[in-house]
């Protein structure tokens, strides 16, 4: 049971971006009765599980831009850090209710963001000092773009790496609206972008989260790998799927997240 | 050194990190499986994971004693590692191919890691 969530969960993470966290946190929590802190703990392990299968074949065939991955993800660490310190602090409902709002809140902009944005060229000044434009295949070919609003970005990301330490989810979700509508980044170019990150935003909180005591490997162990097994075939299947049809994805998937966690959160069940 | 080869390194580094991790925590669970089968199983209210596995030498001094759950939690550890070492990976790539700006960039990223690793044991 745990192994065939997690292997949803990692299939629709490494498709979307978005890590497996936000699966696996509702599956053991929800469906399993997981208490919410180990539920966090095993959520971290198929974070990375995620990020480091699917990008195993991601950068490879060229989707993850990864000077775009390595700047952003000095913004993404630190909120890390800060997130992950503040965590022990707050009760597991607030926690389920804050995790709902944020995301609804990334269903809400996905999509809005359904109509495609033409393909742009440098638009950002310091986009093109960092050389952050890059190009990615479509049908075979390589396709240049550009990049926008490095700043807004760039603070995007801190929230979102704050997320991430506060919650134990890889907050793929921010991380994808941070480049797809903020810096205007390809959607698939932003989602692998995405799935490249948030492994290195997990690690950044996830000696804090062992030493607490939070990874415990009985519950760590299928999810992981059930986790890697799904985001393997997720890449797979992501290199031909049409860009609509995984914008649709991302935002039923987390739509339908956001509402369970809201309404168990508030009654008080997680 | 380009950027392709670079990628090409760094995906192949994150596969094998992965694969080593995921055979690590699989005999950890097989031999777990085969001592604990009959012990019921409860996680709904929360109790912090045993001393014994929260740290580097507490893991350690259980995979010496072939403790099934703190080899599960080496494997755990590997995957945590991979990300780090793929950060690794890029500041000496970006330094041979003489991009210092990423190089830098690079390393920053990976003095923020290792902070927050050494912070918290």
């Amino acid at each position: 049971m745990v192994f065939v969530l997690s292997a949803l969960a990692g299939f629709l993470g490494a498709l979307t971006g978005l890590g497996g966290g936000v699966v696996v946190v509702p599956a053991l929590t929800l469906a399993l009765g997981v208490d919410m802190k180990y539920a966090i703990g095993a959520s971290l392990v198929s974070v990375i599980a995620t990020s480091s299968g699917a990008a195993s074949a991601y950068v490879r065939e060229g989707f993850s831009n990864i000077r775009i991955g390595m700047f952003l993800e000095i913004a993404t660490t630190v909120g890390a850090v800060a997130g992950a310190f503040l965590a022990g602090r707050f009760s597991t409902h607030a926690l389920a209710i804050v995790f709902g709002l944020v995301l609804l809140q990334s269903a809400y902009h996905s999509f809005k963001g359904l109509a495609v944005h033409p393909e742009i060229q440098e638009c950002d000044k310091l986009a093109t000092r960092l050389r952050l434009g890059g190009d990615y295949p479509v049908d075979g070919e390589r396709r240049k773009y550009g990049v926008c609003n490095v700043p807004g970005g760039f603070a995007t990301m801190f929230g979102a790496g704050a997320l991430s330490g506060l919650l134990g989810i890889g907050s793929g979700a921010v991380k994808v609206i941070a480049m797809d509508s903020i810096m205007r980044i390809p959607f698939k170019v932003s989602t692998t972008t995405s799935n490249f990150m948030i492994g290195v935003t997990a690690a950044a909180s996830a000696g804090l989260y062992l030493e607490r005591g939070y990874i415990d490997p009985r519950v760590a162990m299928p999810v992981m790998l059930g986790v890697l097994l799904g985001a393997l075939t997720g890449a797979k299947v992501l290199v031909h799927a049409p860009v609509k049809a995984l914008r649709i994805v991302f935002g039923v998937v987390i739509l339908a997240l956001a509402v369970e966690m809201i309404v168990n959160g508030i009654s008080g069940k997680v | 050194m380009d950027d392709r080869r670079l990628e090409s390194i760094i995906g192949q580094l994150l596969r094998a990190g992965v694969l080593v991790a995921a055979a690590t925590v699989l005999i950890g669970g097989a031999l777990y499986l085969a001592g604990h089968h009959a012990e019921p199983a409860s996680y709904h209210t929360f109790h912090a994971a045993g001393s014994n596995i929260r740290s580097l030498s507490g893991i350690a001094i259980g995979v010496a004693h072939g403790d099934s759950v703190a080899i599960m939690q080496l494997g755990l550890l590997l995957l945590v590692l991979t990300p780090i070492a793929r950060v690794v990976t890029a500041v000496v790539g970006f330094l041979l191919e003489r991009d210092l700006m990423y190089a830098v960039i690079s390393a920053i990223v990976l003095a923020i890691l290792m902070f927050s690793l050494v912070h918290a044991s």
